[in-house]
């Protein structure tokens, strides 16, 4: 019997199909072309074309972040696949599955310094978690399967495969292996039950505890079992960036972000508590401050899928590696079980200690007749919570104060460069979560450095009709560094100050609806018409120069050290 | 306190496995003693031993980053139970008339081998642990060294223990470090 042969562009198209990709993120060049080609003769995956292959990966994260799903993102060889570099680095911190694709120079060129040669295995290696350079198309299905398995298992990450132009041409039979056979890589689901019994004593003997919830409780889908735990046990929990809308900011018992910019009481529940329950975070040098001083009085349980995370930084005392969903599970079956129930007056007493912290809260003042940006946050956050919408954001102070200000009570709904800290992510995060949302329409918070950074893509979101929502916290300056400057650097402001086009016309000349804001009663009429435009829109908010971002905890100092306004030093 | 370990690595005998180890351990600031890599006896396996300074935390990070790269199958920190290990060093050492007794006296006591020789140069191979290696070479510094080239540790558990050769399949093989 003849087997049909098809070409190995075709058999990537058809496996990636295996894998239920419907939608990818790319840009095309020379050594892709048959790839290209193949995809335009078939109807099952859609493209979109970006402007820039950062891009790409970043619009594939922001659909792998929003669907749950690995996003997947086609680039050329030498510049396409370095232009990606930023995106892997960024998917791979904060853990988002994604397969690159990237084409290579005929294997025959390879390391004769071809026409846009580049060793992508060698210049990603530090950033994905695996890569493959593909030599034969015998190898390419199984190949691809493995990248879908090590990308989507585990801690998730990115995974590039690099396929060169002749691989791409050759004729092999398609059979989409079942199984992936990896000797070397087996993560670990179950926790082990005798330290989950362990953990689960600890914290029912604790006086204080408290849970840290990261981005790994929305890796591992398990916020609905870290309510249900959270709740049942009584137990307070802060979360991290990343952990955002793991517990719903709408109950009592969530003390919101910790952290640099977290809120007083989370970073004081934290310092004063004697059980930290840390679920899926990494201990970031961002949530830990100074770490020797960090939770002095703390015994750690330490939940993470990826060992390595676990007495990183932060030494554990009860460490758990199994995916999260699966020990808080064992964790809440054991807790019905057992007699062992937390000590009701102690209870009483640690809510009281934070109810008093809760008190506290950032003093914002205003020095100008200018927007407040965290006015303009608010009423965008009361003008779209009851739709819930998506928010992603770039990097900055707008960052952190929509972190802040806006309230989430479900996971997936705010996507932001959490350990990367890539200016430039939301706006194409933004376009893959639109994608994965079926065009819903998202918000992507941006400053007016950020935005620079991959403007390009209103291009993008015109053709393809994207509702993206730009808010720009325009206040003229690169407001983190400046913010830094003000405090550290004796108000230097060294290359901060940063102008920008007109963005309103800007939007226009892309085809886009581009809207100024200057005063507060003009806010909420211009979020009315952006919301029924149909298609991306630009808002520009000129705001106040120098507000700056508190809770504010310096570099290098314990957690509990919280500045709350201007005034304090 | 930052002692050398002995870290024992199985991988998958494939293109830029090796690349992958050395690149860990740059981008995370670890040190390299020494390496040596060689096919185990199935060769779809290399086995790649690396001597690395670190303090327990710092070694303990090491082999778990190695655990998590992809081709690499078993990570075991030789220096925990006792192990024997294993160098070679190859020396060139000048000999004349005068000392040529005494040299000869040294590398039968020794153990060394002579692997060739002239008037007045011999090459003498030792081989035993880093301390037998070292030893030696100090001995013999005094007759002039001209070449001195020393391999990595290769290292094997003792007659009574294994390294299994497939990564446990039991779920909670990780979780048992800890327990």
């Amino acid at each position: 019997m003849n087997k049909v042969m098809y070409s190995g562009a075709e058999i990537l198209l058809k496996s990636l199909v295996k894998e239920g990709v419907e939608e990818v993120f790319g840009y095309p060049g020379g050594v892709v072309l048959p790839l290209y080609d193949a995809l335009y003769l078939q109807n099952d995956i859609k493209h979109y074309l970006v402007r820039h292959e950062q891009a790409a990966v970043h619009a594939a994260e922001g659909y792998a972040r929003v669907s749950g799903r690995a996003g997947v993102a086609i680039v050329t060889s030498g510049p396409g696949a370095c232009n990606t570099v930023t995106g892997l680095a960024n998917a791979y911190y904060d853990g988002t599955p994604l397969i690159l694709i990237t084409g290579q120079v005929n294997s025959k060129l390879i390391g004769a310094d071809a026409f846009q040669e580049a060793d992508v295995v060698g210049i990603t290696r530090s950033c994905c978690k695996h890569n493959y350079l593909v030599k034969d198309v015998r190898d390419l299905a199984r190949i691809i399967k493995e990248a879908f398995y090590i990308a989507t298992t585990g801690k998730k990450g990115p995974v590039v495969i690099d396929i060169p132009v002749d691989v791409f041409n050759s004729k092999y039979t398609f059979d989409y292996p079942k199984n992936v056979e990896l000797v070397g890589y087996n993560p670990t689901y179950k926790g082990h039950p005798l330290q989950i019994k362990k953990a689960l004593d600890a914290i029912l003997d604790s006086k204080r505890p408290v849970i840290i919830s990261g981005g790994g409780v929305i890796a591992s889908d398990a916020h609905r079992e870290l309510t249900e735990l959270a709740t049942r046990l009584n137990i307070p929990v802060v979360h991290t960036l990343m952990g955002t809308g793991t517990f719903p900011d709408s109950l009592e018992t969530s003390l919101g972000m910790m952290g640099m910019h977290g809120n007083y009481c989370a970073n004081l529940t934290v310092s004063n508590a004697d059980l930290i329950f840390a679920i899926g975070t990494r201990f970031s040098d961002r949530i830990t401050g100074c770490l020797k001083r960090f939770a002095r009085d703390a015994q750690v349980i330490h939940i993470d899928i990826d060992p390595c995370s676990i007495s990183k930084n932060v030494k554990a005392s009860i460490p758990i590696v199994g995916d999260i969903k699966n020990v808080l599970n064992t964790m809440l079956q054991l807790y019905s079980k057992t007699h062992h129930k937390p000590d009701l007056q102690q209870q009483n007493k640690w809510f009281g200690e934070i109810m008093e912290w809760k008190k506290k809260v950032a003093i914002a003042r205003k020095t100008s007749d200018k927007l407040s940006a965290i006015t303009v946050l608010n009423e965008i956050y009361n003008f779209t919570k009851d739709d819930e919408p998506v928010v992603c954001t770039e990097v900055g102070q707008h960052q952190m104060w929509t972190a802040q200000n806006f309230k989430f009570n479900q996971p997936r709904k705010l996507i932001t460069s959490g350990g990367l800290g890539t200016m430039g992510f939301g706006f194409p995060a933004a376009m893959g979560a639109c994608v994965a949302n079926k065009n819903k329409y998202v918000l992507n918070i941006a400053g007016d450095g950020s935005i620079q950074m991959n403007i390009q893509e209103l291009m993008t979101c015109v053709d393809y009709k994207f509702k993206v929502i730009n808010c720009i916290i325009n206040n003229g300056y690169l407001g983190m560094v400046r913010q830094w400057q003000e405090k550290i650097y004796n108000e230097h402001y060294s290359q901060t100050k940063i102008s920008s086009p007109d963005f309103v016309k800007l939007a226009q000349s892309y085809g886009a609806l581009g809207i100024r804001v200057e005063h507060e009663d003009e806010i909420v009429p211009a979020l009315k018409e952006a919301l029924s435009y149909n298609g991306p829109v630009v808002i520009d908010f000129i705001c106040e120069s120098f507000e700056m971002v508190y809770p504010w905890v310096l570099a290098g100092e314990p957690i509990d050290k919280v500045l709350l306004s201007r005034e304090e030093v | 306190m930052a002692i050398n370990h002995t870290i024992s690595v199985l991988v998958s005998n494939e293109v830029g496995v090796l690349s992958r180890i050395v690149d860990l351990f740059s981008g995370r600031g670890y040190n390299i003693e020494s390496l040596t890599v060689a096919p185990t006896i199935d060769s779809i396996y290399s086995r790649v031993t690396i001597v690395t300074p670190g303090d327990d935390d710092v070694i303990e990070q090491i082999c778990k980053q190695l655990n998590r790269l992809i081709p690499v199958i078993k990570v075991a920190n030789l220096s925990i139970g006792e192990a024997i290990e294993y160098e070679i060093g190859l020396l060139k050492v000048s000999v004349n008339d005068e000392n040529r007794a005494e040299f000869l006296n040294i590398v039968t006591q020794a153990g060394a081998k002579i692997m060739d020789l002239n008037e007045k140069i011999y090459t003498v191979k030792i081989d035993g642990d880093e301390k037998a290696v070292q030893t030696f070479a100090e001995l013999v510094r005094p007759f002039g060294i001209k070449e001195f080239v020393r391999s990595g540790k290769v290292a094997i558990t003792k007659a009574g223990q294994f390294q299994n050769f497939k990564k446990p399949k039991e779920e909670n093989a990780i979780n048992k470090l800890f327990s």
